[in-house]
């Protein structure tokens, strides 16, 4: 019985610091992280570049400009990196719905491929960009 | 004898699925809208337009930004459910964000077909 000793206590781990999460509970956590940014500032910010650059030459140029300015190009390379693994960390809990790949050692596997293709792919579009 | 269920709003698979639907178009969409970009860059404000709000490319822009915020409402709502224990704060922020996600939606039909 999964309830037969209520009164046990269970440890239970409030601070942040003490938790230790597995390699498929920090994807899992920075996908959430990463879709919280998105919706914040990501699909705001990104509304507003596309309501400028298609409207007007003007806007198309001036924001082409704003992108061209170093700090601009690293937080746009932040957000790009926060869509990826939005991305990959989807595309993995996609497979693990069809039940592919749901032993632990792929799981953990996956994981790791999640996190170096998300940042691999960011590398590559960023260095693109710049 | 009424067969009735009595647990569950029955919300459950219908946004599940559908937060998974929503996820497959953005990868098509995304896939798409790269390829182009990458091939053909550097691209002027022209092209982008064209890009953008031409033809068959401006009724996918919008299926990937209505996938888009259908997608964050479950999204939000899940993460909603697990942190904001208060009822009241959780529906006020429920509401608060599919008002955005509707003006979201709006604002971005009228950027795509005004342009």
């Amino acid at each position: 019985m999964a309830l037969a000793n209520p009164t046990k206590k269970r440890p239970k781990y409030l601070d942040l610091t003490q938790i230790h999460l597995p390699l498929p509970g920090i994807v899992s956590i920075l996908h959430r992280i990463s879709g919280l940014a998105l919706f914040l500032i990501g699909i705001p910010f990104l509304l507003w570049v596309l309501n400028c650059s298609v409207a007007s030459q003007e806007g198309f140029e001036s924001w082409r400009e704003t992108f061209n300015r170093p700090p601009v190009k690293i937080i746009l390379i932040g957000f790009i990196w926060a869509y990826l693994h939005h991305f990959f960390a989807g595309l993995r809990f996609l497979a693990l719905d069809v039940h592919k790949g749901i032993s632990l050692p792929a799981a953990r596997a996956s994981s790791k491929l999640v996190l170096i293709v998300s940042v691999a792919s960011t590398l590559l579009l960023g260095g693109w960009l710049w | 004898m009424v067969k009735r269920v009595v647990v569950g709003a029955h919300y459950g698979l219908r946004d599940w699925l559908a937060q998974r639907v929503t996820a497959v178009v953005m990868v098509v969409y995304t896939l798409i809208f790269l390829g182009v970009v990458v091939t053909r860059s550097p691209l002027g404000f022209a092209q982008w337009k064209a890009l953008l709000t031409h033809g068959a490319m401006r009724v996918l822009t919008l299926l990937f930004f209505l996938s888009l915020f259908y997608h964050a409402w479950v999204g939000m709502r899940d993460i909603l459910m697990d942190y904001i224990r208060p009822a009241g704060v959780r529906l006020l922020l429920e509401v608060l964000i599919i008002l955005a996600l509707a003006g979201y939606a709006i604002w971005t039909i009228s950027i795509l077909w005004s342009a």
